[in-house]
């Protein structure tokens, strides 16, 4: 079933941590398996922000030589930032295989993520000046306190809680996607692709690279390649639903904006709330209550509809 | 009633059966479709372990930090101590909130429902002071269900009777397998509304989304705008004089007549080109035979 969320807050920011986890929560029963986030901070440092994982969260439990395969797998990557001519500027090592660096880079960051990447069992799950993502298994409170989210500051997020069906309960399976490699856009998605093979043929051959068989990674990279090609994320959203086959409902998120689009049959929900403060939309009003308990008023968008919020 | 026995009524034709129950039938026009009633059963009747309530009886609950199931025991137990009209405050987008109910009854909601409000209810008449999300009214049998603000998509999936009534606009597929009732929307409908419909009307005084009465097997829509396109099967007819008289009187009830009047509305019925209940595909055929 899946449930996903997502809120931008106009012109401010507001503790979209906290305000995230409240929402996700009251979707627990929408899919319990794993619960991620893409959170949007402060972009105007010039820093890049990269968090990764090194491995899966069930690797953890497959013997005492995980922690030395661990090891050498970091050591890599740091070797591979200093390679491309990245500074780090702090290292934060958050769970055992979760990592978040703050690095000064003024080189094309795409060649560096794919260098990363080469490394055996590391998958980077963000890069951006704003953007920061974050996924574990469990419910949105066991993934927020795990990863400290509950102070997160900024002016807009997405989110996403899985309910497993056509691929694994693992962290690489988990939503939000990165549109790699695409800074700072990110994606989560409720329902079915039923022509997923076919695009993600198309994209592989288009040079995109795929880390799952999770169909809504389609859409992250369906989103980045027209997005790179100076498509406007509208233009892109609307694109989506003439050549994307399926039942759907997917918010796109990038520095500054927030996107969602629904499929030509409205099979998937989403509940909208919108004020001259903030948006506010979830897969069910539940969520929305969650943060705005007062009476408001929501409404549901209809089939095809397209809608892009700026922070 | 006929006191035969099953084996008995079985020898019987379907018309002599439905007469020794005591019912009666009525064909539809041209087609083997019946419908068997009793003559002498109320229109409102109640199910006889449903407590008396009466309606000056009432009270409030605030249900702001109680559960669904724990909302829906104490509607229960409020009717089992006779009150006939209960408000629920605070509902906070619940899910499933007054399903179920088989009895008279006043309930209002102050605020909004979540999935599945009031669904499978006969009898109760229902205020929501606020918004609905999917499903709302699935499966009603009678009574009356009024929400002032917008609805999710499904609205009255399903419902066989009564009245089901939105003042704002609703989603898509709504109305979709009615087989009675009636569903009246005061803004617009999305995308495949009343699809498979087969019987009720349903009145929308908006625009309609495309696909609209797709593959419906009888029953009635009325759209007051446009409609952006028609489903299969689902076909334009002359609004006549009764239709006219039963928009106006119904719109009236529930404040939402158009300054314009009725005559505007477009009539949507089934073509019942798809219609082959009679027909057995050729291998069908040789089985039986």
């Amino acid at each position: 079933m899946c449930g996903i969320a997502g809120l931008i807050h106009r012109g401010k920011s507001s503790n979209v941590g906290s305000e995230m986890t409240s929402m996700l929560q009251a979707l627990k029963h929408r899919g319990p398996d794993s619960t991620g986030y893409a959170v949007y901070g402060d972009a105007s440092t010039g820093d890049y922000i990269m968090r990764l994982k090194a491995a899966e969260a069930d690797d953890m439990s497959k013997g005492r030589g995980v922690a030395q395969i661990l090891e050498n797998r970091i050591k890599e990557v740091d070797s591979i930032l200093a390679e491309n001519g990245a500074i780090v500027k702090s290292k934060e090592t958050i769970t055992p295989y979760a990592l978040r660096y703050v690095l000064s880079h003024t080189g094309d960051t795409g060649t560096m993520a794919e260098h990363i990447e080469e490394t055996e069992g590391v998958e980077i799950l963000s890069m951006g000046s704003g953007l920061e993502l974050i996924k574990d298994l469990g419910d949105a409170t066991v993934v927020s306190d795990l990863y400290g989210l509950k102070n997160f500051n900024g002016t807009h997020g997405i989110g996403h809680t899985r309910m497993a069906t056509e691929s694994d309960v693992d962290i690489k399976s988990a939503h939000p996607y990165w549109a790699f490699p695409y800074n700072d856009v990110s994606v989560v998605h409720n329902g079915q692709i039923t022509n997923y093979w076919i695009m993600r043929r198309m994209m592989e051959r288009k040079g995109h690279r795929f880390v799952s068989n999770c169909d809504s990674e389609l859409l992250a990279v369906y989103v980045a390649h027209d997005l790179s090609n100076g498509v406007s994320l509208e233009d892109s959203l609307r694109k989506s639903i003439e050549e994307i086959d399926g039942v759907f409902t997917y918010l796109v998120a990038t520095k500054d904006q927030l996107g969602m689009a629904k499929d030509t049959m409205a099979a998937k929900p989403l509940v909208l709330y919108e004020s001259e403060d903030m948006i506010a939309m979830a897969s069910e009003e539940v969520a929305i209550r969650a943060i705005l308990p007062q009476e408001i008023d929501t409404y549901d968008p209809y089939d095809e509809e397209v809608r892009v919020w700026q922070a | 009633m006929a006191s035969l026995s099953s084996t008995e009524l079985k020898k019987l034709s379907q018309e002599e059966r439905v007469t020794a129950l005591g019912m009666r039938t009525e064909q539809l026009t041209g087609r083997s479709m019946f419908i068997e009633f009793d003559e002498d059963a109320e229109e409102r009747f109640t199910y006889p372990w449903a407590p008396d309530v009466d309606y000056n009886k009432r009270t409030e609950i605030d249900t702001g930090d109680m559960t669904e199931t724990e909302v829906n025991s104490e509607i229960r137990s409020l009717m089992d101590q006779g009150y006939g009209t209960i408000v629920i405050k605070d509902p906070r987008g619940k899910h499933s909130l007054g399903v179920g109910i088989l009895n008279r009854l006043n309930l209002i909601f102050e605020g909004s429902l979540g999935y599945f409000g009031v669904g499978l209810i006969d009898g109760p008449n229902v205020r929501i002071n606020g918004r609905v999300g999917w499903s709302c009214g699935e499966n009603m049998m009678s009574g009356t269900i009024v929400v002032e603000k917008n609805a999710g998509s499904t609205f009255g999936a399903a419902i066989r009777g009564g009245d089901l009534v939105c003042k704002g606009s609703v989603g898509s597929r709504t109305g979709i397998d009615m087989k009675g009732g009636s569903i009246i929307v005061g803004g617009d409908t999305g995308a495949l509304s009343g699809f498979m419909m087969q019987r009720g009307r349903m009145v929308v005084c908006g625009n309609a989304g495309k696909n609209l009465g797709d593959s419906m097997y009888d029953g009635t829509i009325y759209i007051g705008g446009e409609i952006q396109s028609l489903g299969v099967d689902a076909i334009e007819e002359p609004l006549s004089d009764l239709d006219k008289a039963w928009l106006t009187r119904k719109l009236t009830q529930y404040g939402l007549m158009p300054d314009k009047g009725v005559d505007h509305f477009t009539k949507i019925v089934a073509g019942k080109m798809l219609w082959n209940y009679d027909n057995l595909e050729p291998t069908e055929k040789k089985l039986i035979l």
